[in-house]
């Protein structure tokens, strides 16, 4: 405590004495750390991956911004909110480190959030899910870049509800993620005149989900939301056609799903599937090219929307950075919300004030193995749902985001 | 009395039944884990591994040589206990002089090495091997659809846990091995080769866990993380049964997964600490486990 006190202190004394109109970099040194899980359930929807894409974007802008290095660190939150806080912790104090960047578990991403917001740096999350992050947990210097559950529920929920899928049973993965998700697809469904008929709340991570599947089930509902995420779902989605509960006429909805998960299920077991994501690699000449050279180096695997976005957040971020003449948190964030955003990424894009980076996002159905050309070939766009519409009004429990 | 709790009787019976199946699981790995320690009192943190190993082989063995669910059956657990075999040889062998602590940590060290190395390869996500031909399909039983797969397992670890009972408690070959944990140097003198007898139990422990590991395959997705998730139950179900016996782990394994099974519907959250309660109860009234005898 005291040493941050003096370091606190001396970095001002610094501030003060260069305070001139020369463009100012903090320690001489841009510093992106990229927080993830690196080796666990969630380390191949964003993981190494995510760190790959940082570097990429930090590449592409050549390397420096405003005469200053541009240096990428990365570390292993194993999806613990204490671990996670104390890297953060030791980044900003210690390490220089300017910016957090991809972050997924809610948990994680909401220890996060606190941490950057009370010491003034910026905090680009790309994979968590919750929309928490831009509404009562809101912080000036937080983007939330990806997508979010409030645009999951927008997006599959309301989808599949206009398809008749009126009552829903909940299998939630029993964390802020699973949680905030249920919530936000909830409100959705009784919106449109449908019923929640139950709930179950399964351990995090967890590998038998028979029990949780006959119970959903019994409950007679239509539609099965599966409220959880990476292989929490993959095992949920095999479970379900194993113990013919697909089969029996009852649909499953995979309200969060990546494209690693789909590689992993296989066609076979995941065609027909809805989903919503933020970003597929073969949409176009743009998505297509970047793609391909993010796939080359990371064993021809095709980038998820989490990892995509991690790209996109930190070129934007760089951008500000060089705009604004500054890496200082809150500046740098304000300048990005500025300037337009607008890559292979972030269609008809923006960010608003408290902090939701606004994008188009698509609802995907998993093609037919006999449809798909090869690996990674896995969605048809079904539709593309508008960006204000996915995301809906401005949070209401944001206060930064008032006035 | 059932419907009392809220719960059809109907929902119950087939949440008994799915406890069951997990239990099978449990037994199998914590039989292995039971006779390791009881013949070797080598504390195996690597089984949780071996186990991943077994699934890692079958799906190997189908997509790189075109070989089966059933010849893997055999093959995958042989090629993991030959693996064992080795490590016994050349590292556990140097370590039965000293303390338990030793053996746990070289051995939990290995798990690591052995994850790491298979997550650098394969990912986390998990690869697809599919169930066989013969046991696709279910059975509507009335009150739930049990997949034939499922059956299968439960059958299977059935059948391999009452036959290594059978051979440690009823053959001439289990007293020899018994008599060698009682008294290794008198066993020796007698002309048994001892050392060698040590090395093929630990082979054949290590060979339970990939035998589990194949049978776990087809279900859930062939992953590095697979044996990690489980190796900490499974060690909860070796304390309570009592470290080193055999009947003990089989009983409780079983047991203790028809326990966790009634915990997902009563109160789903505790459903991953249910063990861990019980393992705490049984710890302070009965330290030596249910079925262990003090040493």
């Amino acid at each position: 405590m005291k040493q941050s006190t003096a370091l606190l202190a001396g970095v001002a004394v610094l501030a003060l004495s260069t305070g001139s109109a020369l463009a100012q970099v903090s320690d001489d040194v841009v510093k992106i750390g990229v927080l993830n899980d690196q080796s666990g359930t969630y380390a191949d929807l964003a993981g190494p991956g995510s760190t790959l894409a940082a570097q990429m974007a930090v590449d592409d802008f050549g390397g420096t911004v405003l005469g200053k290095k541009i240096q990428v660190v990365f570390a292993d939150h194993q999806n613990k909110p204490d671990v996670g806080a104390s890297i953060v912790n030791r980044w900003i104090d210690a390490e220089q480190v300017d910016v957090v960047v991809d972050v997924p578990t809610s948990s994680v991403a909401l220890a996060v959030q606190e941490i950057t917001n009370k010491k003034g740096k910026v905090h680009l999350n790309s994979t968590a899910a919750t929309s928490d992050l831009t509404g009562k947990a809101c912080s000036p210097t937080g983007i939330h870049w990806t997508y979010s559950t409030t645009a999951l529920a927008n997006g599959t929920g309301k989808a599949v509800v206009a398809q008749g899928g009126k009552s829903w049973f909940f299998l939630t993965a029993d964390y802020a993620f699973g949680h905030a998700l249920e919530r936000d697809v909830s409100k959705v469904v009784k919106e449109a005149g449908g019923e929640v008929k139950g709930v179950v709340r399964h351990p995090f991570p967890n590998q038998d989900f028979s029990s949780f599947l006959l119970q959903a089930q019994a409950s007679g509902a239509q539609v099965i939301g599966l409220a959880n995420a990476g292989a929490d779902t993959i095992n949920s989605i095999k479970q379900a056609s194993e113990f013919g509960i697909t089969q029996a006429g009852q649909k499953l909805a995979g309200l969060l799903v990546f494209l690693s998960d789909i590689h992993s299920l296989g066609l076979q077991t995941a065609q027909g599937l809805q989903l919503t994501t933020g970003f597929y690699w073969d949409m176009d000449e743009e998505t297509r090219a970047w793609s391909k050279k993010f796939a080359a180096k990371h064993n021809g695997a095709m980038p998820t929307m989490a990892q995509a976005g991690v790209y996109s957040a930190v070129a934007h971020y760089l951008k500000a950075i060089k705009e604004a003449g500054t890496d200082d948190g809150k500046k740098v964030v304000d300048k990005m919300k500025e300037l337009p955003v607008k890559d292979f990424f972030a269609r008809n894009a923006k960010i608003r004030a408290d902090g939701r980076m606004v994008h188009d996002m698509y609802l995907v159905e998993v093609k037919k193995p006999s449809e798909s050309k090869g690996p990674y070939d896995y969605y048809k766009v079904l539709r593309t749902i508008p960006g204000d519409e996915a995301y809906g009004p401005l949070s209401t429990d944001c206060p930064s985001a008032k006035g | 009395m059932f419907e009392l709790l809220g719960i059809p009787p109907q929902v119950l019976f087939g949440q008994l039944l799915l406890g069951l199946i997990n239990g099978a699981f449990y037994a199998t790995l914590s039989l292995g884990l039971a006779l390791i320690f009881g013949l070797l009192n080598i504390i195996n943190f690597t089984h949780g591994a071996q186990y991943m190993m077994g699934a890692f082989v079958a799906y190997l063995l189908l997509n790189l040589l075109g070989i089966g669910y059933w010849p893997s059956l055999f093959l995958a657990p042989i090629l993991v206990g030959l693996v064992g075999i080795v490590l016994e040889k050349t590292m556990l062998s140097r370590l039965y002089k000293l303390d338990h602590l030793y053996g746990l940590l070289l051995t939990f060290g290995l798990a690591l090495l052995i994850e790491g190395a298979f997550r650098q390869m394969y990912g986390v996500s998990g690869l697809p091997y599919p169930i066989p031909d013969v046991l696709k399909g279910g059975q509507n039983l009335g009150f739930m659809f049990l997949p034939n797969y499922r059956a299968w397992v439960v059958v299977a670890s059935l059948l391999i846990c009452f036959a290594t009972w059978f051979l440690i408690e009823r053959t001439k070959l289990g007293s020899y091995l018994r008599a060698a944990t009682e008294n290794p140097a008198l066993v020796q003198a007698f002309g048994i080769n001892v050392p060698r007898m040590i090395t093929l139990t630990y082979g054949f422990g290590v060979a339970l866990a990939g035998f589990a590991g194949v049978l776990a395959a087809p279900i859930y997705s062939v992953n590095p993380l697979m044996g990690s998730n489980l190796i900490v139950v499974v060690f909860a179900v070796v304390v309570i049964g009592g470290m080193g016996s055999i009947l003990g782990a089989i009983l409780t394994g079983f047991g203790l997964g028809l326990v966790e099974g009634l915990t997902k519907v009563f109160y789903p959250e505790a459903s991953n600490t249910v063990i861990f309660i019980i393992m705490a109860i049984v710890l302070v009234l009965k330290p030596a486990g249910l079925f262990g005898r003090a040493r």
